[in-house]
């Protein structure tokens, strides 16, 4: 499928410029700044960028269980926040809530409305980013992050995602639904999806690509270009945090980019957030790939025009490469852990003692694992190096170990357990978990092997 | 007095697979000189031996005045797998912040 194809002079374009905002950066953000949004924010766009990489292959589980299951948990509660203002001012939503099961979460989405007394809200689905049975068939892809064949995790594979583009968002976007669902498409490419339908580019036009995907990318944390992720204090400091402001973009049918935040709402927004969430998650700044385009940073800037507002300006773009990356999902065994604390005099060293004695426990009846961690909270659980590190009033042993065997996982929170009334004096705060690991790693599939493709939910 | 990249710049930590990124930007000018020139990828690399395979490769914005550090191997075979309290690294940020740098304005010891 490609995008309506328009012609570069915009003679498609429906209007000059278009406002689209970010409703959330994950799954479990924060939901009253969307509506905010919405209310004061002036936006015809409300995005929700709710999928991490490996949230498909676990809610492909779920639908393994109920098939009427499999999208985004938080569904429902943010789409009755947000779903009768932006009816009532015509702000259109698009979000990628559907993960595994868009056409179920579009189903779900029209019965919430009706239940909140609204008709039919017609949803416009895109599908075709499940690739699971086309990378079944190639055996042969290259897994990128360890260079083996596919075929060595195939047996355990639970799902494969392609990650769409902004062509396919465009598409649904065409259909006038006001509300679009999607599973996998890469993030900037959600935001993208709107400027492409509104502005009348051509999908081929990369200039203009270069400046809605550098926007795209900015936006898709939402909280973390507005001050979230941000504040130090004494150093950074963030005006009203517990009331950050999310972003939107506004953008110009000639690719004038300006960011900006609702007038009155907690954060700020400038040159040094912009910044950091430029360079968030991203390698060669020459060479940032999606589906769209292949993105180029490097003489990107940041102009301040007035309180919050912000250009960005300097962003440019190749020629899109020949694939889609593929996120696949497979199971990988059990990661167990245990944590208990020790205080006040020699705190370091009986937790040290501790750990000792759970790795002698766990090898005592005979466990073996692939990894066994030992970290002390308060020390060395997040930068190492504990022998260089000051002893502090309170540690906290964790260990932590992977392991195909469940029981041996299991293993690892019970012997932390048993430090109660047999390790180290004064152990307190006991805490265990088992959980079996989605591992994620991605293989690129060729353009043609991928078929993006538009369904309707509404009223027949 | 010993500088840290802390006193003259801020930074963002992300994660892809194995890989972390690492912004260092600096708040002024003579900040992103002396950025430039120590914040090296061998000085880099030699914060994260502990914890990473590398390599290290190291980008530069000159017009925001930033680098962008890409350390190979950093996160415990990724945010699936890892068995750190830190899935993504995101803590990373603040150990490539804490490292010390040589002071060009300081006068020096044998002065």
């Amino acid at each position: 499928m490609t995008a309506p194809r328009q012609n570069a002079q915009g003679r498609n374009a429906r209007r000059e410029s278009v406002r689209v905002g970010a409703g959330a950066g994950y799954a479990g953000d924060r939901w009253e700044p969307a509506l905010e949004l919405v209310e004061k924010g002036g936006i015809d766009y409300l995005v929700f960028e709710c999928l991490a990489e490996r949230t498909i292959a676990r809610e492909a589980l779920t639908r393994l269980h109920n098939p009427e299951l499999g999208y985004n948990p938080g569904l429902v509660e943010r789409m009755r926040a947000v779903l009768p203002e932006c009816l009532r001012r015509g702000v259109r939503i698009v979000t990628n809530m559907g993960a595994a099961n868009p056409l179920a979460a579009a189903r779900r989405i029209r019965r919430e409305a009706a239940d909140l007394g609204i008709n039919d809200v017609p949803c416009a689905v895109v599908l075709g980013d499940d690739v699971a049975d086309t990378v079944r068939k190639h055996p042969e892809l290259t897994l990128l992050e360890t260079g083996d064949p596919l075929e060595t995790i195939l047996g355990r594979m639970e799902a494969a995602n392609a990650y769409l583009g902004a062509d396919a968002v465009a598409a649904a976007l065409a259909t006038g639904a006001p509300v679009v669902v999607t599973g996998r498409v890469a993030d900037p490419s959600l935001f993208v999806g709107p400027m492409l339908y509104e502005l009348g580019w051509d999908y081929d036009d990369y200039a203009a690509l270069a400046c809605g995907t550098v926007a795209g990318h900015l936006l898709e944390c939402a909280g973390q270009v507005t001050g979230g992720y941000f504040a130090d204090p004494g150093k950074k400091e963030v005006p009203d945090p517990h009331r950050l402001g999310f972003p939107f973009a506004e953008v110009t049918r000639g690719g004038a980019v300006v960011l900006g935040k609702p007038d009155g709402s907690g954060g700020r927004i400038d040159r040094m957030t912009c910044t950091e969430q430029l360079l968030y998650e991203m390698h060669d700044p020459a060479a940032y790939i999606t589906p769209d385009c292949v993105l180029d940073v490097t003489d990107v800037d940041f102009v301040a025009e007035g309180k919050d507002r912000v250009r960005v300006t300097g962003a440019r773009a190749r020629e899109r490469t020949a694939s889609y990356k593929v996120s696949v999902g497979y199971r990988d065994g059990y990661i167990g852990e245990g944590q208990m604390s020790y205080g006040g005099p020699n705190a370091a060293a009986r937790a040290r003692l501790a750990g000792e004695i759970v790795t002698e426990r766990l090898k005592l009846r005979g466990f073996a694992y692939a990894e066994l961690r030992v970290d002390y909270i308060g020390m060395s659980s997040l930068h190492g190096a504990a022998e260089r590190r000051h002893e502090p009033y309170e540690v906290r042993l964790r260990v932590a170990a992977r392991t195909p065997d469940k029981r041996a996982a299991e293993a690892v929170g019970g012997e932390v357990e048993t430090l109660y009334t047999n390790g180290p004096a004064g152990g307190a705060g006991d805490f265990k978990a088992v959980r079996e690991i989605l591992a994620v790693q991605s293989v690129l599939l060729p353009r043609a092997l991928v078929t993006p493709s538009v369904a309707m939910e509404a009223a027949s | 007095m010993t500088l840290r990249v802390y006193d003259i710049a801020h930074g963002r930590a992300g994660d892809k697979g194995n890989t972390a990124n690492i912004s260092a930007i600096a708040y002024d000018a003579a900040g992103w000189e002396t950025l430039r020139r120590h914040l090296t990828p061998e000085r880099v690399m030699a914060a994260f031996a502990h914890l990473a395979g590398g390599p290290v490769r190291r980008y530069e914005l000159a017009r925001l005045h930033a680098l962008n550090f890409v350390i190979e191997n950093a996160l415990g075979g990724g945010v699936t797998t890892t068995l750190s309290q830190d899935f993504h690294g995101k803590s990373l940020s603040s150990l490539l912040l804490a490292i010390e740098l040589p002071d060009d304005k300081a006068p020096s010891a044998e002065g």
